[in-house]
């Protein structure tokens, strides 16, 4: 697989740290990821895994580090970074049809002021019928089911044809017909060596979808191939604040007599 | 009458000046007010147009002129701090928004009517006029005004329609727009400035207290119309410039009557047919869709009934209407209905009180009660729900069963062995 750039680290992140009103949400974070791979985000609740995806972004302003793509600043790479936000991120009732808002994923390429043309709508058609979706081209997307908003959102960042691909939580409220469709896809990005980031909740489905994994709570706890770090160890350090707590409850009622029942 | 005609014949300069610049004031609040109602900031416009009044006040006291510009910048320093001062409260004290627009506009626009009662007794107080920006008056405009006026909502017009694409995935999808290069804060600050721009120079014709009606009522209005962004603009923008006109017109028919209420009561207008009226979204067309499926129900649940009822009577094809009214739950005059319109549709043969199915009844019929079946199955044995409870929940589903979800349903029993051909209910039918 002949690697696209002269630098081979699709992401390189460095010494980053990320504060929500003062309160620091990701800790000091490294990362090197590789490429052509599909990377799982996991970790609990709060552990910043959408911060991640927005600071590399450039969406959340960072109080220290940086972040490289391929060697260069995110926002000279920009056009090689796709974007799939949480389909919760929006408000579905807004008056716009699917086929508008995949060519949304053109306006970079775009520019100020010029509308998409015939090509951009031709390049939008097929994106979604990658995704299954050209039938709905036309159609209200009030109208779609979770499954389906998920597809148009990733046919919009297809559009672009990134080389790199962030993706939060799209197999969240999806049926299982659409999940399938999206591993497949994304087994098709990594076939043409397209790097994947992916936010994901459920760890069930780690060993099957994922090459390479990172264990995120505030800070790193593992980034590495899932067959070397997706382990009971690492997480227990991953979800472990929750689980602590839980252990020293039921210790304390174990300790005080049992559940009050007899 | 002859005011009318006079009117009408755009003869006088002055009200074709005024005429075009409400029109051109009509139609940038419609489009400007498009995007503050999506973006779900419509109070703010308000708070801005309220808080603009102790500006306009100050403008005058400061320099005594009777030239607008005075006062149009004294209007947007105050409407744009009260703005500053909303935001301040939110981000640091503990109020939210809603009170920090309620608290805002009503400590400004106070301040206002206290100054402008102090104007009033000044001695040149009398001729400021300033009174007329509480309600509007656009007779009252001098040329230059009207010029003013019309340029901005020219520009304003021109901004929105070259950014489009911009505007619109801003208030749909910001952090995408900033994914893709865009800056967002700058773009969310020109949109702001477009709707201070547009507020500050409808002041005079609609003033203070009203401003905000004449932002969100024709987009609001024009919501019901269409699901596309283009033609909500376009219609709000027409909207708007109708109220212009209307509030116009009536304002030259008799002069001491507000424009700004008038423009805004034929914008409510306009938005009360439309919530009426509106196809699909409409009050009207919903309702007509309720009774046209209410109908379509209960010709279905007749046909059902009718083949039931031939399952506990084998050999039997005549139908008394009677005994169908006790198992559907209806009165015998609705069955009778019922009975008429499938008749009308070929479905049923019916004369005095017995029914018969054709073979096009029969054949939807089937259809009906094996999409019920199905559904009952499936949920006694497959959702393991009770017995007593399915029949409910069947008789509104049967209807609404799409083809694929028939056929899915049908590989699904046919693994538990039952003949979906012929199937038989789970629960005794009603006789």
């Amino acid at each position: 697989m002949e690697t696209l750039h002269k630098n081979k680290i699709p992401i390189e992140v460095h010494d980053m740290t990320v504060a929500y009103h003062k309160k620091p949400v990701l800790w000091d974070v490294d990362l090197i990821l590789p490429e052509g791979e599909l990377i799982g985000i996991i970790g609990p609740n709060g552990a910043g895994k959408s911060t991640l995806i927005k600071a590399i972004l450039g969406l959340i302003p960072k109080a220290s580090g940086w972040v490289k793509i391929y060697g260069d600043t995110f926002e000279r790479m920009r056009t090689l970074v796709g974007y799939v936000p949480q389909k919760e991120s929006v408000d579905w009732d807004f008056p716009v049809n699917v086929l508008d808002v995949v060519l949304m994923g053109l306006y970079g390429r775009l520019g100020w002021i010029r509308r998409p043309g015939k090509r951009d709508v031709g390049l939008a058609l097929e994106s979604l019928k990658r995704v299954g979706m050209e039938e709905y081209a036309s159609r209200q997307i009030s109208q779609l089911s979770g499954g389906q908003q998920q597809r148009v959102f990733l046919a919009r960042a297809l559009v672009q044809d990134a080389q790199i691909y962030l993706m939060d939580e799209p197999f969240a409220g999806v049926d299982a017909a659409t999940e399938t469709a999206i591993i497949d896809l994304l087994n098709e990005l990594k076939s043409r060596n397209r790097t994947v980031l992916v936010v994901h909740h459920d760890l069930e489905t780690i060993n099957e979808y994922f090459d390479h994994l990172i264990m995120l709570n505030m800070r790193v706890i593992a980034c590495g191939p899932v067959k070397e770090v997706f382990h009971r160890e690492n997480l227990q350090r991953t979800y472990g604040g929750k689980l602590t707590i839980l252990t020293e409850a039921a210790e304390k009622i174990g300790r005080e007599g049992g559940v009050i029942s007899n | 009458m002859d005011e009318v005609l006079r009117f009408l014949s755009l003869a006088d300069a002055n009200v074709r000046f005024v005429l075009a610049g409400s029109i051109l004031l009509g139609s940038a609040s419609g489009v400007v007010g498009v995007f503050t109602l999506l973006r779900r900031r419509s109070l703010l416009g308000d708070a801005l147009a309220h808080a603009a009044l102790p500006g306009v006040a100050l403008g005058f006291m400061l320099t005594l002129s009777k030239s607008i510009v005075p006062l149009l910048i004294g209007a947007s320093a105050a409407g744009i701090l009260g703005v500053l001062a909303i935001t301040a409260m939110v981000k640091t004290g503990r109020i939210r928004e809603d009170a920090a627009i309620g608290i805002t506009l009503s400590v400004f626009f106070g301040i206002g009517i206290v100054l402008l009662t102090f104007i009033q007794r000044l001695p040149s107080g009398n001729q400021s006029g300033l009174d007329k920006f509480l309600f509007g008056q656009a007779a009252a405009m001098l040329p230059q005004d009207v010029q003013l006026m019309s340029i901005v909502s020219v520009v304003t017009l021109i901004t929105i329609t070259l950014l489009y694409k911009e505007f619109r995935l801003l208030v749909f999808d910001a952090n995408y727009l900033a994914a893709q290069g865009f800056p967002v804060t700058l773009l969310d600050i020109l949109l702001m400035f477009l709707v201070v721009l547009v507020v500050m120079i409808g002041l005079q014709a609609v003033g203070v207290v009203l401003m905000a009606a004449l932002l969100i009522t024709p987009a609001a209005g024009a919501r019901f119309w269409s699901d596309d962004l283009k033609i909500m603009l376009l219609l709000a923008a027409l909207f708007g410039a109708v109220s212009g006109v209307l509030g116009v017109f009536f304002s030259s028919l008799a002069p001491r009557i507000p424009t700004g209420p008038v423009m805004v009561l034929a914008a409510t207008l306009l938005f009360a047919l439309s919530a009426v009226f509106a196809p699909r979204r409409g009050l009207l067309a919903r309702r007509m869709r309720q009774i046209q499926t209410g109908r379509r129900t209960a010709q279905e649940h007749l046909l059902r009934a009718s083949l039931e009822w031939m399952e506990l009577n084998p050999g039997a094809v005549r139908i008394p209407l009677d005994a169908l009214a006790g198992p559907l739950g209806v009165p015998l005059s609705a069955v009778e209905r019922t009975a008429a319109a499938l008749s009308k549709k070929g479905d049923i043969h019916f004369t005095n009180r017995n029914a018969q199915l054709t073979a096009a009844g029969k054949d939807k019929a089937l259809a009906i009660l094996k999409s019920h079946r199905l559904w009952e199955y499936y949920l006694l044995h497959r959702m393991a729900l009770k017995q007593d409870h399915v029949h409910r929940d069947a008789d509104q589903i049967e209807h609404i069963l799409s083809p694929d979800v028939i056929e899915r349903l049908e590989k699904l029993l046919q693994e538990d062995g039952v003949d979906v051909e012929n199937i038989t209910s789970v629960h005794p039918v009603a006789g």
